[in-house]
C-alpha cells in the first residue's frame, strides 16, 4: 500500500511538471491558433539560462531569475516577430512546421552554446524534501508542484485583473470581433508566446536545479502533448487535471507493469498510448471544446 | 496545362500522356542513361550519397501521397519505415526468405502498421493527427526494443545483402542499381496514383473534406488508403535501408528523421511529384555539405559545433522555404520552366 501511495504522489508532482509545460502550450494555442512544438525547448533553454545565471555570472537566486526572465520575454518576443508572423494566415501545418524547425533551431543553438553536455547546478537552489509518514516527496517534484502552483495562480490573475489578459481571453474567443474592438491582434500574439516561453524557461529553471540539464530534457515537451490532448487543447484547467492524472497513470503503470516486461521503458512509452486511446474514443480530451464545422 | 505553342493535342490519350512530345521522351531517356551510367564514373562514396538520395526519394514520395496529396499530415513516417525494415531484414536473416519475396511483405506490413495508426484520421485531423502519428513512431520503436528475441532489442543484428537468384547485391555500384530502378519506379507509380479516381478523391479530401464527403468520396476508404499507400512507400524504403547498413538497429529510425522527411517536402513542395524529387535532393545535399563543412568547422569554433550545425541549418532550410516560399522548389522550377517557355515574353504570363 505505501508503494502504491509512493507512487502516486510522485505521480502527482511529476504531473504538475507536465502540466506547467502544458499551460504555456495551452495560452499559445487558445490566442494563436499555432501549435507549438517547441514547448518543450524552451524548458530545455530554462535550465540552461539558469545554470548560466548561477553558475559563471554568479548572481544571487532573485537576481537570476529575474535575468533569465527577462531573456525569455526577449526569447519569445523575436520568436513571434520573426517566424510567427510571417506565416499569419498561412495553413495550420505551415505554422506546425515552423515549430518544429524552431524546435531544431533552438536545440542546435543550445548545444552550440552550452555543448549539450550535463549541466547541474545541484545545492544552488534551495532543496526541500517533504515526508508524509512513509511516503516522502523528491525535491524535484515538490518544486515542480510549487512552481505550477504559483504560476497557474499568476495566470489566474493575469487574464481575470488585466487589460491585455481581458484582450488575449477575448481573442481566443473571436478574433474578428477584437480587431474591430481596435486591440492589436499582433500584440496579443506577442504576449501569448512571451508568456508560454517564460513559463518554460521559468520550469526549466528549476528542473535543473534539482536533476541537472541535458539535451533530452527537451523531450518533457513530448509528454505534455498527451497532456494536452487527454485534457483538452484549449482548456487551461483541463491540462492541470489531465497533468495529474496522466502523471499518476503513467507511475503506476510503470511501478507494476516494468518488472513484468522484458524490455521496460512503459513509462516512456505511456502517455503515448493513452494519446491514441484519447487520440480515437474522444479526439477533444476531458474539457476541450468539440470543434464544429461547417463547409 | 500549358503548352509549347505549336503543339497540339488532337485525342484524349494524347492530353493525358505524361510524356507529351518528343523532347519530353528525349529528356527521360537522357536522363536515364546519365543516371544509370553514374557508376562509371563516380566514386565509391558519391554512388552512396545518391544511393541514401534514393532511398529518400522513395519515402518522400509515400510522405507526399499521405501529406502533399490527402493532407493527412504524419510526422511518425520513419516509424512505418522501420516496420518494413525489421520485417524485411527478420524475413531474410532469421528465416532464410529471398529478398525479392522479403521486400512485399515488408511494404505489406508496414502498409497494414499505417492503416492500424490511421485509424484515428477518420475522426481527427490537423495537430491531433500530428500528434497521433508521432504516437504511432514511438509506440512501433518501443514494440520493437520490447520483442527482443527476434528483432535483438537495442543491440539489433545483422541482415544480409539482398540477393536475387545466385547474384548478390554487395557492391556499391550494384546497390546504387537496385535503389534507383526501385526509385524509378516509385516515381512513375507516385505520379499515376495521383491521375486515379483515388489520387483525385484524395486531393479533394486535402482541399475540403467535408465538402468532398459531400460529393460522394468516402472519407473512410480514401483516407485510410493514402495511409496505406504513403506507409507501403514507407515499408520499401526502410527494408532498403537495413539491407545496405547490413544492419538493423533502432537507431537507424530516429524521431527527428521523420521530421526531416516532412522538411523535404517542404521544401520540394507539398503535392507535387517531382517537389518531392527535388526535396529529397537537395536536403540530402544539404546534409552532405554539412557533413563536410562540420568537422572544418569544429576545428575553427569549438568541438560541439559540427552537431550544432547541423540542427541549425536543418530548421533554418525550412524557416525560410516556409516564409519565402512555401509552395517548395517545384514552384519554383515550374516558374523556370514558363520562363523558358514564353521567353523573350515572359512578362505576359509569370503565374
Amino acid at each position: 500500500m505505501t508503494f502504491f501511495l509512493q507512487l502516486l504522489v510522485t505521480g502527482f508532482a511529476l504531473g504538475m511538471v507536465y502540466a506547467l509545460i502544458a499551460i504555456g502550450f495551452v495560452i499559445i494555442l487558445k490566442c494563436s491558433n499555432a501549435f507549438n512544438i517547441a514547448q518543450g525547448h524552451f524548458v530545455l533553454i530554462g535550465g540552461y539560462l539558469g545554470y548560466t545565471f548561477l553558475v559563471p555570472f554568479h548572481l544571487p537566486i532573485w537576481a537570476a531569475l529575474f535575468s533569465a526572465i527577462v531573456a525569455a520575454a526577449i526569447l519569445g518576443l523575436l520568436i513571434e516577430r520573426l517566424t510567427i508572423r510571417p506565416l499569419v494566415g498561412q495553413s495550420e501545418l505551415a505554422i506546425i512546421m515552423m515549430t518544429i524547425a524552431l524546435a531544431s533551431v533552438l536545440e542546435g543553438l543550445a548545444t552550440l552554446v552550452w555543448g549539450g553536455e550535463y549541466k547541474t547546478y545541484h545545492g544552488v537552489l534551495p532543496t526541500i524534501t517533504l515526508k508524509l509518514g512513509g511516503i516522502s516527496l523528491p525535491p524535484e517534484s515538490l518544486i515542480g508542484l510549487i512552481v505550477s502552483i504559483v504560476a497557474m495562480v499568476m495566470l489566474m490573475l493575469l487574464f481575470r485583473y488585466t487589460k491585455i489578459g481581458l484582450a488575449m481571453r477575448a481573442t481566443a474567443e473571436d478574433l474578428q470581433v477584437v480587431q474591430s474592438l481596435g486591440i492589436r491582434a499582433t500584440t496579443v500574439y506577442a504576449v501569448s508566446w512571451v508568456i508560454a516561453s517564460v513559463v518554460g524557461v521559468i520550469g526549466g529553471i528549476l528542473l535543473g536545479g534539482v536533476s541537472g540539464v541535458m539535451i533530452p530534457l527537451a523531450e518533457i515537451g513530448l509528454k505534455a502533448f498527451a497532456v494536452v490532448l487527454l485534457g483538452g487543447v484549449n482548456s487551461i484547467g483541463g491540462a492541470i487535471v489531465a497533468g495529474i492524472i496522466l502523471g499518476m497513470l503513467e507511475n503506476i503503470a510503470a511501478g507494476y507493469l516494468d518488472p513484468l516486461l522484458p524490455g521496460g521503458g512503459l513509462a516512456q512509452v505511456f502517455p503515448f498510448v493513452v494519446m491514441i486511446i484519447v487520440l480515437i474514443f474522444r479526439p477533444y480530451g476531458l474539457f476541450g471544446l468539440t470543434r464544429i464545422e461547417r463547409i | 496545362m500549358s503548352l509549347r505553342s505549336g503543339t497540339f493535342h488532337e485525342n484524349y490519350a494524347q492530353d493525358m500522356a505524361i510524356l507529351r512530345t518528343r523532347l519530353h521522351w528525349g529528356m527521360l531517356f537522357a536522363f536515364l542513361i546519365l543516371l544509370f551510367t553514374c557508376p562509371l564514373f563516380f566514386s565509391d562514396r558519391i554512388l552512396t550519397i545518391m544511393t541514401m538520395i534514393g532511398i529518400a526519394i522513395i519515402s518522400v514520395h509515400g510522405l507526399n501521397i499521405l501529406t502533399g496529396y490527402c493532407g493527412q499530415i504524419s510526422i511518425g513516417h520513419v516509424g512505418f519505415m522501420a516496420v518494413g525494415a525489421y520485417v524485411s531484414a527478420i524475413l531474410t536473416a532469421k528465416f532464410g526468405w529471398p529478398f525479392w519475396a522479403a521486400l512485399p511483405c515488408a511494404a505489406m506490413a508496414a502498409g497494414m502498421a499505417g492503416l492500424i495508426f490511421g485509424l484515428p484520421s477518420l475522426k481527427i485531423k490537423g495537430f491531433y493527427l500530428i500528434m497521433a502519428t508521432i504516437a504511432a513512431h514511438f509506440i512501433i520503436i518501443w514494440l520493437i526494443l520490447q520483442f527482443r528475441d527476434i528483432t535483438g532489442g537495442p543491440d539489433g543484428f545483422a541482415v544480409p545483402k539482398p540477393k536475387i537468384g545466385s547474384f548478390v547485391f554487395n557492391s556499391k555500384a550494384s546497390y546504387f542499381y537496385l535503389v534507383m530502378i526501385i526509385a524509378c519506379l516509385a516515381t512513375f507509380m507516385a505520379v499515376n496514383i495521383i491521375r486515379t479516381r483515388a489520387g483525385r478523391a484524395f486531393v479533394a479530401i486535402r482541399d475540403n473534406d467535408l465538402a468532398a464527403e459531400v460529393m460522394g468520396i468516402n472519407l473512410w476508404i480514401y483516407k485510410l488508403q493514402a495511409f496505406f499507400i504513403g506507409c507501403v512507400y514507407a515499408g520499401v524504403a526502410g527494408a532498403l535501408l537495413v539491407h545496405y547498413y547490413g544492419f538493423a538497429s533502432v537507431d537507424q529510425f530516429a524521431f527527428m528523421d521523420s521530421v526531416w522527411y516532412l522538411g523535404m517536402l517542404i521544401v520540394g513542395g507539398m503535392g507535387s511529384t517531382i517537389g518531392a524529387v527535388f526535396g529529397a535532393v537537395s536536403l540530402k545535399l544539404l546534409d552532405e555539405l554539412v557533413t563536410v563543412v562540420g568537422p572544418i568547422l569544429s576545428a575553427a569554433v569549438a568541438a560541439q559545433a559540427a552537431a550544432s550545425l547541423a540542427l541549425i541549418t536543418r530548421g533554418l532550410v525550412i524557416m525560410l522555404f516556409l516564409i519565402f516560399e512555401p509552395r517548395g522548389l517545384a514552384h519554383r522550377w515550374g516558374m523556370i520552366k514558363a520562363y523558358y517557355r514564353l521567353w523573350p515574353f515572359s512578362h505576359e504570363e509569370l503565374e
